[in-house]
């Protein structure tokens, strides 16, 4: 298994310079690939433009959205731009694509709430025909539900699921195997997971924003900021868990975005 | 604040009392039609013992609740004969009085106002600040705000009524007892020490015949009293106003509008067989106080309430539908053996399986591999666990009850399988599977799924699978029909091949997704196809395969004849499900014809999208190819149109494929979500499969990098 590091592209605070230097000392340290999420509707930088300027100044991280709602945009439009991102950045993109769990994004976007799942299994389409199988980007679909299971194993690469404690993953990546031996696709899935971290003294801030970010859910905002990574035993037995679990590749995602915690965290992992 | 409560059940009261001890400002008033002191139900029933969260919302009442328990922890099950006791499975109750006791009590310690033979209604609470709606399964208020809220019932199909009885019953008691109308069950928990609550339930037919429709109380009284004699010595079954009733589901989009919340009852209902209904009301409550104290206003309080409980209801809803659907049809089961019965019940949600039950109570398992292993007969006391346990295709003998499907590939050349077919064969062979299944097998050239599809349409395939086959195997014959001609899968799924495309028959011209639009089959195609099956078959003996599997499912040919969504026929093999039915069954005979190893078949359960095959289609095409000589079906799902949605859970599958095997009464091979031998055991000791194709092993993960 392979350990990604997010950028703070939706931590609020988060100067443009910070977010250039979180990609480029990833890239030089232990994490396989950087990670951006997609909100529009919260302050945060676009996900494909923060990739973009990433991989401007990397060489070597994959570059992957966790995910990217796909409905928001044209699919043409987006496979036009994930192919340019894939070609300029040498064949580093995975493009994890879901459909977002909050309806005020898609009404600060202007587009249609309802049909939104139908619209998006037509963009997957679209990407699939748009692209040159030889040279196109990684596909990950997102999602809990059945019809996310089926997507992923109908068009994608694999699954990518949205976080949680290793069992909540092992539960769903079981079922994204079941959808895609079912379907009889050759192989098998890339399964990808996420996690939040904010280790010494950020912990507190970073459950904070937490709180915030994922206010949206309720009283279950709680429990996912309770799940937030804050010391190096906690991201050293979750990325074990999640390898136990079968996961290809875990990207943790920073709460915080002071670029220390970016070496407490390779200390972390280097541990590993 | 001004706080009217419609209904002083426990959810009704136990939210009054949680709010006045956080808000100090609030005056709360409960409202209940009925006296103080009247209750008409007997017991409540906890399904577990995690009532945390009764300690942290108010340690005074929890304390008392906890004290007036009775607490059991074995389920006992009475069928034909046999009384079998299955240990490790907790539960509590109470005496519903008693608990509405507590409750009104600690409500006055605490300030709230109880005003007992009021009954409020929508329009009688316009000088208050905040309603909260516990009135119940038949709530005024509900009825008032319906177009906002957005309510849906579905009554269930058995009659149910509510006794008590003095009979002592010392644990949570399934009774099942066969009378002339029909099967008659009781679900009795004991609450106070000398009273239980005894719910009788049967099927409406049943009722009918019984003349229970019309008959008074007391005559229902008498003849379940004599219909259970056995069960009650002697002891009588108590009045409580009871009625035969149906079980109302009820599930609500909205939980609140404008200055009324809902809660319990009144916006959610979960079958008595999991015994939630307080439970879920009580944690209602303890969610509501909760973000009324923590909300700056009501609307923003009343969003984070429901966010917050819908979750776990839904959940509660899903398993209770489970288990209520098992109780409506438990008449099925009745000629079960009562080790596979017991088991069968156990295991109803499928959130409970054989590794639990082992772990619960040891000898109970102990009693089933044994069962199960004797084929049923009796003698010896150890053996090994189910999936371990020989068993019998038609002529094919198998020392296990495990399947391994080998990958699909698509790298061969003229359907003549490649390294890699040999290789995925190996490793599916190499698993300790009894047998293994090489899936996408041709049967003609247009009837690949890509180019690299492999195949048994000439003797030269045959030749190259003989050197790789691993006995034992079965080829999965398939056409690919309006599949066919795809781009390899291993960038996704019915993507047209364009250049060196091939014509696609089908059913109907009804194309799959993006891929071409096929060309309605005719009676000669038909013919050349029927022969393929045949002629592969024939080849899949000389390459000595075991067992052939005529794939009609998964959007294929013979699957599109069998689907409505893909066969739009009108002439006779389109139409009614004799019709739709009638060319797949003409290969399948055409096929045992020749073919004298095992033969599967496979077929969808449902196809997961709107207007898909009826199950009672389904059922009725299994026990055709009984008839016609089939050893064993394959039950799947999906696959007719794309997009459509599989459930990949441990239950929806399984409980198809139960019915395919008891309804049917054929062998069943099970795919889907199975990976462990634990969950193997459950289907096949529960009768549920008769062997299952698990998923293969996942990668070792490396240590990260």
């Amino acid at each position: 298994m392979q350990v990604g590091v997010g950028l703070p592209n939706a931590v609020p605070g988060t100067a443009p310079g910070a977010l250039v230097e979180w990609a480029r000392r990833a890239d030089d340290g232990p994490f396989s690939s950087v990670g951006v999420v997609d909100r529009v509707r919260y302050p945060a930088f676009d996900p494909l433009t923060s990739l973009a300027t990433a991989a401007a100044v990397t060489r070597r991280v994959k570059l992957t959205t966790m995910v990217l709602i796909a409905p928001l945009r044209r699919g043409a439009v987006l496979a036009h731009e994930a192919a340019t991102l894939h070609a300029l950045s040498g064949g580093r993109l995975v493009l994890g694509v879901g459909l977002g769990a909050r309806r005020d994004d898609y009404e600060q976007a202007g587009v249609s709430y309802r049909g939104r799942a139908a619209r998006f299994s037509e963009h997957l389409q679209t990407l699939r025909s748009w692209w040159d199988d030889d040279a196109s980007p990684s596909l990950l679909v997102g999602g809990s539900s059945d019809a996310a299971f089926a997507r992923a194993a109908r068009f994608a690469d694999g699954y990518v699921h949205g976080g949680g404690p290793p069992r909540a993953f092992e539960r769903a990546a079981e079922r994204a195997r079941a959808a895609w031996f079912d379907a009889e696709r050759p192989g098998e899935p890339r399964l990808w997971g996420q996690g939040y971290f904010a280790l010494g003294d950020a912990a507190e801030r970073g459950r904070e924003y937490m709180l915030d970010y994922y206010a949206f859910t309720g009283s279950f905002a709680e429990r996912i900021a309770e799940g937030m990574l804050s010391t190096p035993q906690a991201v050293v037995s979750f990325v074990k868990g999640y390898a136990d679990a079968g996961c290809d590749e875990v990207v943790l995602f920073p709460a915080v975005s002071d670029p220390e915690q970016l070496d407490r965290l390779a200390d972390a992992v280097s541990a590993l | 604040m001004r706080v009217a409560v419609a209904g002083g059940g426990p959810g009704g009261l136990y939210l009054g009392l949680l709010l006045a001890k956080a808000r100090p400002d609030a005056r709360i008033e409960v409202f209940e039609k009925n006296p103080r002191g009247a209750t008409y139900g007997w017991g409540v029933v906890f399904s577990d013992r995690t009532l945390a969260s009764f300690r942290e919302a108010d340690p005074e009442t929890y304390e008392q609740i906890v004290d007036a328990f009775a607490l059991w922890d074995v389920i006992e099950v009475r069928y034909g004969d046999d009384v079998v006791r299955c240990g490790g499975q907790v539960f509590s109750g109470m005496a519903r009085r008693r608990l509405l006791d507590i409750l009104q009590t600690r409500c006055e310690e605490v300030g709230v106002t109880l005003r007992f033979e009021t009954e409020v209604g929508p329009g009688d609470v316009g000088d208050y600040d905040l309603v909260v709606a516990a009135d119940g399964i038949h709530s005024r208020f509900r009825a008032a705000h319906a177009a906002a809220l957005g309510p849906r019932i579905v009554e269930g199909r058995a009659r149910y009524v509510w006794f008590g009885t003095t009979c002592p019953f010392d644990s949570f008691t399934f009774v099942f007892r066969p009378a002339e109308p029909g099967l008659f069950q009781a679900h009795v928990y004991p609450f106070d020490g000398s009273t239980s609550t005894f719910i009788v339930e049967c099927d409406e037919a049943t009722w009918r015949r019984a003349g229970l429709d019309a008959a008074t109380e007391s005559e229902s009284i008498a003849f379940c009293e004599e219909v259970f004699a056995r069960d009650l010595r002697g002891h009588p079954l108590l009045s409580n106003q009871s009625r035969w009733l149906t079980f109302p589901t009820l599930r609500t989009r909205r939980w609140w509008q404008d200055r009324t919340v809902f809660l319990g009852d009144a916006v959610h209902t979960a079958h008595f067989s999991i015994g939630s209904g307080t439970k879920l009301a009580m944690e209602d409550a303890i969610a509501l106080a909760r973000e009324l104290t923590r909300k700056p206003n009501l609307r923003a309080a009343f969003g984070a309430y429901e966010l917050d409980r819908k979750g776990v209801v839904d959940r509660f809803q899903q398993a209770a539908r489970e288990s209520q659907q098992y109780f409506e049809s438990t008449a099925r089961y009745m000629d079960l053996d009562t080790e596979q019965f017991v088991f069968h019940l156990l295991t109803r949600s499928g959130r409970v399986g054989y590794d639990d039950l082992r772990l619960k109570d040891p000898g109970l398992i102990d009693r089933v591999d044994t069962w199960f292993s004797r084929g049923g007969g009796a003698g010896g006391r150890f053996a090994p666990p189910p999936a371990f346990s020989p068993c019998a295709l038609g002529p094919l003998e198998l020392p296990n009850r495990i399947a391994a499907t080998s990958a699909v590939t698509d790298s061969s050349s003229d359907g003549v399988p490649d390294a890699r077919v040999a290789a995925a064969v190996d490793r599916a062979a190499g698993e300790g599977a009894a047998l293994v299944v090489v899936p996408d097998v041709a049967v003609t050239p247009e009837g690949r799924t890509t180019s690299g599809s492999p195949g048994l349409y000439d003797d030269a395939q045959a030749e190259v699978w003989a050197r790789i086959l691993k006995r034992p195997s079965a080829a999965r014959l398939v056409h690919a029909g309006r599949r066919g001609a795809t781009r390899p899968r291993h960038r996704g799924l019915d993507r047209p091949l364009g250049e060196g495309a091939w014509p696609l028959l089908a059913a109907s011209r009804v194309a799959y997704g993006a891929n071409a639009v096929p060309a309605e089959i005719g009676r000669a195609d038909m013919d050349r196809v029927r022969e393929g099956f045949v002629a592969a078959s024939r080849r899949a003996a000389a390459a000595g395969f075991d067992a052939v599997v005529v794939d009609c499912a998964r959007g294929y040919l013979l699957g599109s004849f069998l689907s409505p969504l893909a066969n739009v026929r009108a002439d006779e093999y389109g139409g009614a499900i004799e019709a739709r039915a009638r060319y797949p069954l003409e290969v399948v005979a055409a096929v045992r014809g020749e073919w004298r190893g095992a033969l599967g078949v496979s077929i969808a359960a449902f196809d997961g999208a709107r207007g898909g095959v009826a199950f009672d289609d389904v059922l009725w095409a299994a026990r055709q190819l009984r008839r016609a000589g089939c050893d064993f079906v394959e039950v799947t799902a999906g696959g007719a149109v794309p997009g459509a949605v599989v459930p990949y859970d441990p239950y929806t599958l399984p409980s198809y494929a139960d019915r395919i095997r008891h309804e049917a009464g054929i062998a069943v091979l099970l795919g889907g979500a199975i990976s462990t031998v634990g969950r193997v055991n459950t289907l096949v000791a529960s009768g549920r499969a008769t062997l299952c194709a698990v998923m293969p092993r996942r990668r070792p993960s490396a240590a990260p990098a």
